[in-house]
Parts: structure tokens; sequence; C-alpha cells
């Protein structure tokens, strides 16, 4: 299993040709306190780069993008009733979407966590 | 004001910085939005006090005779009825009538009061008001003042170990001048709240000193701009510059239980006019069907058809729902009304609700 990263600050779990999908830890402490996490309708498609989700702090509201392409196949319903875990558990409890591959070469243009963290500082 | 002014720092900037607060620029100052989390800050105001450094506020000393200088007829209220040791909300106007700023007078003394303006209209109303002025004298002393603002239920307990017994019995809307720390300071029972709470102005020099007393009670934590604009709006006080402004008179705005139309004062006409003519933009205040959040500039829909704007609107964690304020065309505000509150793909079924939205503070207690 490896995890991977978008500019847009999405990360995603890949193993065989599932994809676990959510933000880092970076966006949710950059939005602060999270209240509001709109997910997908299980089945639904999207291709990369297509907005998923959606996402709302006391402060700000921002979309979350597919970082592959493929089709929703589960949904975390948990953060419908505790959104507040994006905070508390970003790159863990709070994933948001599982994605089946459409396309198992797209992985290959997101980043490794070493080259999230080095996009991080030039921010 | 333009991005490349500087912007002005409070005395508590670097104790804002030191408890690594998140400051961003507000009315021209660099301030506090949070510390710990804004909804953290937001409940423990609700449930314990809360300490907001609010320095950034004007405030203009008058000295000279309320009729003679012509300040009695400055605002929509009469300052020469303000029993001396209280204090008034009220407005500001232009000649059509529209919110120069909202503010709140202190009456001193029979021939000196203080008047308290939001920090990004504070320069445009000394202006506005020295030159209605025809006699007295007044001064800004918004460098020299500070001000701390200490709100919740136990701030009554906290604010007496300092100050007295004396701040104890303070009734809403009153204010004690008393000796903080050895200085002159006023301690009012105001706030922006909606809980029990105190505003506290003292000599600048004087202000790091009270606020490390303050935060040295383990019942108090320190509080950004983020929960006290949450705080506000749950309790359904409008915001200068977002709900109200020179466009939107009191009527417009349902505040007009802070309008005397028995006296004189600038815009007293075109309120007049637009009372007789009917009035035709009003405001509305309503809950979501949803966690997520009506936000500014977002449009007003009832029946398909766009009848006005959002102008504030968060998530309130007291109510746990979005919530906001906005402004319609006349005959969608009687609560109960159903609207759309819609932008780009978000689109949220709205009830209109009478105002505060949170009716559990402590303010009266």
């Amino acid at each position: 299993m490896s995890i991977y990263f978008t500019k847009e600050h999405e990360w995603a779990r890949v193993s065989g040709n599932l994809a676990v999908v959510g933000i880092s830890g970076h966006a949710a402490h950059e939005l602060g306190d999270v209240t509001f996490v709109e997910l997908p309708q299980v089945g639904k498609q999207v291709k990369q780069g297509d907005v998923v989700a959606a996402i709302e702090s006391v402060k700000a509201a921002s979309d979350i993008y597919a970082p592959v392409s493929g089709t929703v196949v589960k949904v975390n319903s948990a953060l419908d009733e505790a959104p507040e875990q994006v905070n508390e558990s970003p790159e863990d409890a709070a994933w948001m979407v599982e994605i089946e591959l459409r396309n198992p070469a797209e992985v290959g243009v997101l980043m490794s966590k070493e080259q999230y963290d080095a996009y991080l500082k030039t921010l | 004001m333009s991005e490349t002014e500087q912007l002005q720092m409070t005395p508590l900037n670097r104790h804002h910085r030191g408890l690594n607060a998140l400051m961003a620029p507000f009315g021209g100052w660099e301030m506090p939005i949070q510390y710990a989390g804004i909804i953290a800050e937001h409940r423990w105001c609700r449930e314990q006090a809360a300490l907001f450094d609010i320095c950034h506020m004007g405030e203009f000393l008058f000295k000279g005779d309320l009729l003679a200088s012509g300040l009695e007829d400055l605002f929509t209220f009469s300052v020469a009825a303000i029993p001396v040791g209280r204090s008034k909300y009220g407005f500001l106007l232009n000649e059509q009538g529209g919110i120069i700023d909202d503010l709140i007078v202190f009456r001193f003394g029979e021939q000196e009061a203080m008047i308290v303006v939001n920090a990004a209209t504070a320069p445009n109303d000394f202006q506005v008001i020295r030159s209605r002025l025809q006699g007295g004298a007044l001064c800004d002393i918004t460098a020299a003042t500070a001000k701390l603002d200490l709100q919740g239920p136990v701030s009554r307990e906290v604010l007496t170990a300092v100050c007295g017994e004396q701040i104890a019995r303070l009734p809403y809307f009153k204010f004690a001048p008393l000796d903080i720390l050895g200085v002159p300071a006023v301690v009012s029972r105001t706030g922006y709240t909606g809980e029990l709470g105190y505003e506290i102005f003292l000599p600048a020099a004087k202000v790091a000193e009270l606020w490390e007393l303050l935060m040295a009670d383990p019942r108090v934590k320190p509080a950004g701009l983020g929960a006290r604009d949450l705080l506000r709006l749950e309790v359904g006080y409008s915001l200068y510059g977002s709900d109200l402004d020179e466009q939107t008179t009191p009527l417009e705005a349902g505040l007009e239980a802070f309008v005397d139309f028995g006296k004189r004062f600038v815009g007293k006409e075109a309120l007049l006019q637009q009372q007789a003519a009917g009035i035709a933009r009003r405001k509305v205040a309503f809950t979501v069907n949803s966690r997520r959040a009506p936000r500014h500039g977002y449009a007003i829909q009832a029946d398909g058809r766009r009848i006005g704007e959002v102008t504030s609107g968060v998530f309130s964690p007291m109510l746990g729902c979005g919530i906001g304020m906005g402004y319609v065309a006349a005959g969608h505000t009687d609560p109960g009304t159903a609207l759309t509150v819609c932008q780009d793909r978000v689109s949220l079924e709205a009830t209109v609700c009478p105002l505060p939205f949170y009716r559990g503070g402590s303010l009266r207690s």
C-alpha cells in the first residue's frame, strides 16, 4: 500500500485497484474547525481532477478533487455526524471516499509523501 | 484601506504570537483570528469566560455642552437622555439615512461622553462627527485607550476577583469608573456575544498587565475574532461592513428600536420618507436544513426567483445547523417563510426565523 498526494492537498492510499481518499493534515489545519463534509453517492463516476466531495469549516468552503479516475465504491458516512474527525484524524479515520481505479497509470502523476512534504515547504 | 498600508498592532500583539494565534488583517489592524480553534473558543465563551483583545475599536472623547455643540443631533438616540453612568447603542447616519457606523455612547458626565466605534470606520467617523459639531472638544483617544472584553457566564466572578465587589452589581448597559492596577479604567456591562460579560477600557500602557492577570485565572481562555463573529451571529447582532453599510438604513436592518424619531438627527427626513413610502428591502434571519453554512454573497431565492443576498452566515454549534442573515424584498420576512439559499452547486433550504437564533445565553443573568 502506498500513499500519494495532490497539489490540492488530497491524499490517496492505493492498494490494488482501490484508492482511499481524504485531505492532508496540512489542509485540515489550514481549514480550521471542519463543520460539514458533503460526500458523493456510491456509484458516482469521476475523472481525475473532478470535484468528488466538498468540505466546510467555520472559515471557508472548499471542494475536494478526485486524485484518480474511477467509480466511488464507498463513502465514510461517519463524517456526516462527526465532521470534526477531519481535524482529529485527517489522514486516517477521516477518509472520505474509496474509488475503484479506472486507470491505475494515473497514480504516476501524484506526489509521494516525500515530494508532498517538499512541496509544502514551497508554499 | 489598501493592502500595502501598514497594519496597526495592538499592545498585545506579542502576547498573541506567544500563544501561536493565527493573525490576520481586520479593519486596518493585525488581529488574532483564533488560538486553540474557533469552535473550542466559542464553547469556552458560552460555558466559562473568554478574553478578547478589542484594542482595535475606536474611542472618541467628547467634552462640552451636548446641545450647544450639536452632539445631541448627531446620533439616532439622545445623548442628553442617557443617565450618567449608562451607555446606549445606535447609529451615525448620512443624509440618505444610510448607516455610517453603529456605535455606543458612554455618558461619562454632564458634559462628557465617550463614543466607541468600529475599527475600519473610525477615521471616517471622526471626520464626520467633527465636521458636524459646532462646539465642544472631540479627541480621538483610540491609540491611548485599550479595550478588553471578558465574556461568559463566569466573567462576573472572575472580574470581581480583580476589580472588587463594585462590578458585581452592574446591570446591563451600565458602567463603572474605577481603578484597575492603579490606573483609571471603565468597566462596562456590555458585549457582543449574548453572554454575561464586560468591556474594560483602560490606558494602553496597562493592558498587557491586565491581560496577564486575567489569563492567570484558569476559568479564562483567549478567544479571537473568529469566535467573536460566530458568537455575535448566533444572537443576531449585526456586523458593520457585512450586515450594515452606508447603503442600508436602520429601518431596512430592522433596528428601528435604536432610532428615536422624537428628536433631530441627520438622516431623519430620509428615514421618515422611507417609512412613508414603505420599506422595500428588509433584513431577514434564517436557519438552513444542513450543517452547511450560508455565506456572505450567496443568493436568496423564493419560488425560484432571486429576492436578495446573504450578508452573514455560519455553522452554529449551538443550533447544529447553518444560520444566516441577509436582505430580501419585503414580504418574505415572516417567520416560517421558506427560502432557498444558493451559490454554484450549493442549494440550501432555509426557513425564516426570529432573532436571536440562540436564546440560552447568560446575558441577563
